[in-house]
């Protein structure tokens, strides 16, 4: 369970949101809307704890790791990892044997799960984008996360592509009761994804349920 | 050519400083800091002089100024355009103070000269000793850091993400990147020892395709550079860095032209 109660964030002295209430129970699939700078990405990096915030609490329960799927990453066509090395960058340093094992199998466990087994030795820098999500988001799943958070990770992805990395999350959200945190301008994906969107507006935000999610919430600065 | 002492001993201190920027230079080039590095070398030749003007070893001075630069540019910014900008003014700051550290100092040119572009005969075994132990240094730092230096290094957002303090880890690389520039200058020279720093990582990306094999082939490629260089130097007594670049210059190519040929086969 994450819950907010009056969170308040500034930068310096401008205003990013305040007085924030909402909580997101275990297992739901919720979407963060609203414009550009309306504080969807400050309000996941004080989850995660890398922003502090101005006032006002945010409960999350420790045990509850958080793996994050960023939009952006510097991987360009000469990136020399391949997708299971990539993935590999998360997992702690041993020298147990016996761990060592255990991570080898965890890792085959996570390229499974993310339908990436076949594609496990090809170089990151020449996988196509939606490949690049998977990787992406097998390597947040390595430290086993009750919570995911996609920050815009469909954005630059085709159409058909887009619904594959979603179908994808939602089966691990369904099959692990993963609670996923989707920050999207894409209309289609929140109907059809989530189940409620927080609505970033005029420095705070709206719950919305799903019926209620209309085209015009998409439609400013996205 | 082992007959000679000083043969010996380069082959020696070349083997140890062929191996850490190998190994640093793998990482330099996934954190994109080529640029820094040649910086710091231009730093490393001001901080030698610096050495010379007030009776210290160079290679005291430029620790000292590569440390501290390194650090500067480090805290000055994270983000790597700002970094390029402020690197740029750091080193043409250093380059004018070298030369005029020089220029005060009484010693001979051919003292500059060894400094910029490296020599195998000026080598002692004092200076030997102090090398390998700046050397195992840096290996040791690598060996604690190595897990979540890749991380950072290979994927800086997702190690953020993952919660892992990059900001320390950007500082212990940076003391390394120093330590090393500082380590290679004494053979290859301050002028080209950002070659060793830079081209077997470049090269050993276009080959392979995991940390520890990138490592791997950085380290041979430096490794056969040196050794070659210093047997060709000997031989016909031309300058060592000279062979050694245009060695790491041919592997680079032809790593680039395998990573071509590859993509269309």
């Amino acid at each position: 369970m994450i819950e907010a109660k009056d969170l308040t964030k500034r930068f310096g002295k401008q205003l990013v949101f305040e007085n924030l209430n909402f909580q997101i129970p275990d297992g739901e699939f919720i979407s963060l809307i609203g414009p550009n700078g309306s504080g969807k990405t400050t309000l996941v990096k004080i989850m995660m704890g890398l922003e502090k915030k101005t006032s006002g609490e945010l409960r999350i329960d420790k045990r509850q790791t958080i793996g994050y799927v960023p939009q952006f990453r510097n991987i360009d066509l000469d990136y020399p990892l391949d997708i299971e090395q990539f993935v590999r960058l998360n997992l702690k340093f041993t020298l147990s044997p016996n761990k060592r094992r255990e991570d080898n199998k965890l890792i085959e466990t996570i390229l499974e799960k993310t339908k990436l087994t076949s594609l496990k030795n090809r170089p990151l820098g020449l996988a196509s984008g939606g490949e690049k999500q998977k990787a992406y988001l097998a390597q947040a799943l390595l430290n086993d996360p009750k919570i995911l958070i996609l920050d815009e990770s469909t954005a630059s992805l085709d159409v058909e592509v887009k619904m594959q990395l979603m179908d994808l999350v939602k089966e691990l959200n369904e099959k692990y009761n993963l609670t996923v945190i989707f920050i999207t301008h894409d209309y289609e994906l929140t109907k059809k994804y989530t189940s409620r969107a927080l609505f970033f507006k005029n420095k705070t935000i709206e719950e919305v349920k799903v019926d209620n999610i209309s085209e015009d919430m998409f439609e400013m600065g996205s | 050519m082992f007959g000679y002492e000083f043969m010996r001993e380069a082959f020696i201190a070349s083997t140890f400083i062929a191996i850490t920027a190998g190994l640093v230079g793998v990482f330099v080039v996934s954190r994109n800091m080529s640029f820094l590095s040649h910086t710091l070398s231009e730093i490393g030749f001001a901080g030698a002089a610096f050495g010379i003007l007030i009776g210290i070893s160079p290679l005291a001075g430029m620790i000292i100024f590569t440390l501290v630069s390194s650090i500067a540019v480090g805290s000055l910014s994270s983000e790597s355009s700002r970094r390029e900008a402020s690197i740029s003014a750091i080193s043409s700051l250093f380059i004018g103070l070298g030369i005029l550290f020089l220029s005060l100092s009484s010693e001979s040119s051919s003292y500059a000269t060894n400094i910029l572009f490296g020599s195998i005969v000026g080598i002692s075994s004092k200076e030997v000793n102090q090398l390998m132990i700046l050397a195992l240094f840096v290996i040791f730092v690598f060996i604690i850091f190595y897990k979540p230096l890749s991380f950072d290094s290979f994927d800086h957002i997702g190690a953020r993400a993952a919660g892992l303090k990059t900001r320390l880890l950007s500082i212990a690389f940076l003391v390394t990147l120093a330590l090393s520039v500082s380590i290679g200058a004494q053979i290859v020279g301050s002028l080209l020892v950002f070659v060793l720093l830079t081209l077997p990582g470049a090269t050993a990306k276009y080959v392979v395709h995991t940390v520890p094999k990138l490592i791997m082939v950085s380290v041979g490629l430096s490794l056969a550079g040196v050794w070659l260089g210093l047997y060709l130097a000997f031989v016909t007594n031309w300058p060592v860095t000279f062979f050694i670049s245009v060695f790491e210059v041919i592997a680079y190519f032809l790593g680039l032209s395998y990573k071509n040929w590859k993509l269309n086969h």
